[in-house]
């Protein structure tokens, strides 16, 4: 039997060395809100070794980077009990004061009742959640297709009227830079649909030219999207990437307390 | 009858077997193959383990079709099995079934393949004994030499952020160039607190994993310290449970820190659904039906974005939206009032607390930056006037 160092030094980082803070901070608030921080230090750390450090303990199939990504799901599932406890408790609250739009909130725990308790028939008779051994649809599955991806396709199918709206207001002449986007997007517009072949089509002499510029304008719009436009989101990316990398940085060195809800000094 | 019919077997037989022409081509006699030579196993650098390098040189003269076989004896039967072939003239192989801690054998020997008329291919010939290599195991090691560069440019980058630290420490001034979007944060929610309406804060859609949604959870704690401040309801949805219970610990630790736990009622910051547009529809009726006075949508946003800022201009609400994704921040440039844009969203902690750490932490990453323009130009200059092109240094892998 070989000695597996990964998951020793995981229990010891994020078990042991919690509790026994936790135990020493009952009297000492200032050490309790230390250990969160201890906590961050080492989740940010093992990532960070293992992109260096190819041992097996640490970046294997089984070492302690890939073991931590596991340990986020299964925290993930835990998280995601107490967002439904929290759901359930708005809502019944929300309904039992009367609130305004409380029947909404009906709406969705009736929701959430009958899709789970499908589920849930699903899993207690073991038929699962896709299709019955005759091949019609289980009741979880009748309700997503039939009633979930159609209400998904429409909220997304919303996103076109909006670029519209959001495309006019954007694209109005207040400003010299509001100008340049407004040439900029008719460019582009013009350069990616054969527009200029399209009305060209009542006058055969010009389909030639049409399609020459045509062509010059689809060269165009490509130029305008991978020099000017590459260049600002080049820029935009290397600006990002190491603000990320300071932001993570100040996390592992517990200089970043914001996110745990401490500020200076705590 | 009965030796007539034999005689026309007989026929047949012979017909079939003497008279007829050969259907595959007369075997012809196995060249005289040379052997690869000076084979080298070696553990393969800079991997987990379970791998072994083969490199070896190619005979000089190898007829055409011919294959390189490799083969590994296993102790302890020490028995040669065939592991792969590979074309004349690759000259390496990494084994990557190897066990780490066990001592292999490998050899290499020269192979000819050749198809008969119907396209089945077999080895027509090979040298029969191999060429072999010392016992080599696999093992992990201790550094991706291939990382080599960005493990350099890790420690520079460290080296200039702790130092920027220490001169902020150190009392020096720094100075932060004006962020509109963070400066009207106050205005925002002083704002909601005239009209007594709500402020809403969507931090992403992503989990505590995402540094955007980190530090998102930090422009909130500041968020709900001035809300704190000026008695302004604060609505949280959520998409993700983590950030989710990360969020609502924020949110409480700003209420107390501001001295108004009283303020803070747990379903300020709630979970609405793990679903992408489910969130979305939820949020944007929300916003609708609610209307809150500042709407701050800072964290990592995905095709909801243009839905949700969209619904929250119509409801003309003052918005100011964070993203260092490029693919989203246009459609929040076109709607929000604010935006911070890339770099900003992980200076806005540093920014709205003025904390000297923290600055400097700041100042620090600009200096990286000057460096990263400084070697970019030089880089462009060195291939444009063909003398060096630096794109192998700084590739990472």
């Amino acid at each position: 039997m070989t000695f597996n160092l990964g998951p020793v030094v995981l229990v010891l980082l994020f078990a042991v060395v919690p509790i026994i803070g936790i135990f020493l901070g009952l009297n000492s608030p200032g050490l309790r809100s230390r250990i969160p921080i201890w906590v961050a230090v080492f989740a940010g750390l093992i990532p960070i070794l293992a992109m260096y450090i190819p041992k097996g303990f640490l970046s294997g199939q089984t070492g302690m980077s890939q073991r931590m990504d596991d340990w986020l799901i299964i925290l993930a599932g835990f998280a995601l009990l107490l967002g439904i406890v929290n759901v359930l408790q708005n809502n019944f609250k929300k309904v039992a004061r009367r609130d305004s739009g409380w029947f909404y909130s009906v709406v969705l725990l009736i929701g959430l009742f009958v899709t789970g308790g499908a589920g849930i028939y699903g899993a207690v008779t073991k038929i699962g959640i896709g299709f019955n051994p005759d091949g019609s649809p289980t009741p979880f599955k009748y309700l997503t297709d039939w009633f979930f991806q159609p209400l998904q396709s429409t909220i997304f199918a919303l996103l076109a009227f909006f670029m519209a709206s959001a495309a006019f207001r954007a694209f109005r002449a207040r400003n010299v830079e509001a100008t340049i986007l407004l040439v900029a997007a008719g460019l582009v517009m013009v350069g990616r649909v054969p527009i200029l072949e399209l009305l060209a089509v009542p006058f055969p002499s010009l389909h030639a030219s049409a399609a020459s510029a045509s062509q010059a304008m689809g060269k165009l719009t490509e130029w305008i999207m991978d020099v000017p436009n590459g260049a600002a989101q080049s820029g935009i990316i290397i600006g990002a990437a190491l603000g990320a990398a300071s932001m993570a940085l100040r996390v592992i060195l517990g200089i970043e307390r914001g996110y745990l809800g401490l500020g200076k000094g705590e | 009858m009965k030796s007539a019919g034999c005689i026309t077997l007989i026929g047949l037989f012979l017909a079939a077997n003497v008279f007829a022409a050969p259907i595959d081509a007369p075997a012809t006699p196995p060249p005289d193959l040379p052997l690869p030579q000076n084979l080298i196993a070696k553990d393969k650098p800079g991997d987990s383990g379970g791998a072994v390098v083969l490199r070896w040189t190619d005979p000089a003269s190898l007829p055409a079709g011919a294959e390189i076989e490799v083969l590994r004896a296993e102790p302890p039967a020490n028995e040669w099995q065939p592991l792969d072939k590979v074309p004349a003239g690759t000259g390496t192989y990494t084994d990557t079934s190897a066990k780490d801690g066990t001592a292999y054998r490998y050899g290499v020997r020269t192979s000819l393949a050749a198809a008969d008329s119907a396209g089945a291919v077999s080895v027509a010939a090979s040298t029969s004994a191999p060429v072999v290599s010392e016992p080599v195991s696999s093992h992990d090691n201790w550094f991706k030499i291939e990382r080599t560069n960005s493990f350099v440019a890790s420690i520079l980058f460290v080296i200039i952020i702790l130092g920027s630290i220490q001169v902020a420490r150190s009392g020096k001034e720094i100075f932060i160039r004006r962020i509109p979007g963070l400066n009207a944060i106050d205005e925002a929610i002083g704002r909601a607190t005239e009209v007594g309406k709500k402020v809403m804060y969507i931090p992403g859609i992503q989990s505590m994993d995402e540094i955007q949604t980190v530090a998102s959870v930090a422009i909130l704690g500041n968020v709900a310290r001035s809300t704190a401040r000026y008695g302004t309801d604060l609505d949280v949805p959520n998409k993700d449970p983590l950030t989710f219970a990360s969020a609502r610990e924020v949110v409480r630790s700003a209420y107390l820190a501001e001295g108004r736990p009283d303020l803070f009622r747990e379903e300020m910051v709630n979970y609405v659904t793990y679903d992408q547009f489910a969130f979305t529809a939820a949020v944007s009726a929300r916003m609708t039906r609610e209307k809150p006075a500042a709407i701050f949508l800072i964290g990592y946003f995905f095709a909801e974005s243009l839905i949700l800022a969209e619904t929250g201009q119509s409801t003309g609400a003052i918005q100011i939206a964070g993203q260092a994704d490029p693919t989203q921040l246009p459609f929040f440039v076109a709607t929000c009032d604010y935006t911070l844009i890339g770099e900003e969203l992980y200076a806005a902690s540093a920014y709205l607390t003025r904390e000297p750490v923290l600055l400097g932490s700041i100042r620090g990453q600009d200096i990286a930056k000057g460096i990263l323009i400084l070697i970019a130009i030089i880089g462009v200059v060195l291939v444009s006037i063909h003398v060096l092109d630096l794109s192998p240094f700084l590739r990472t892998q």
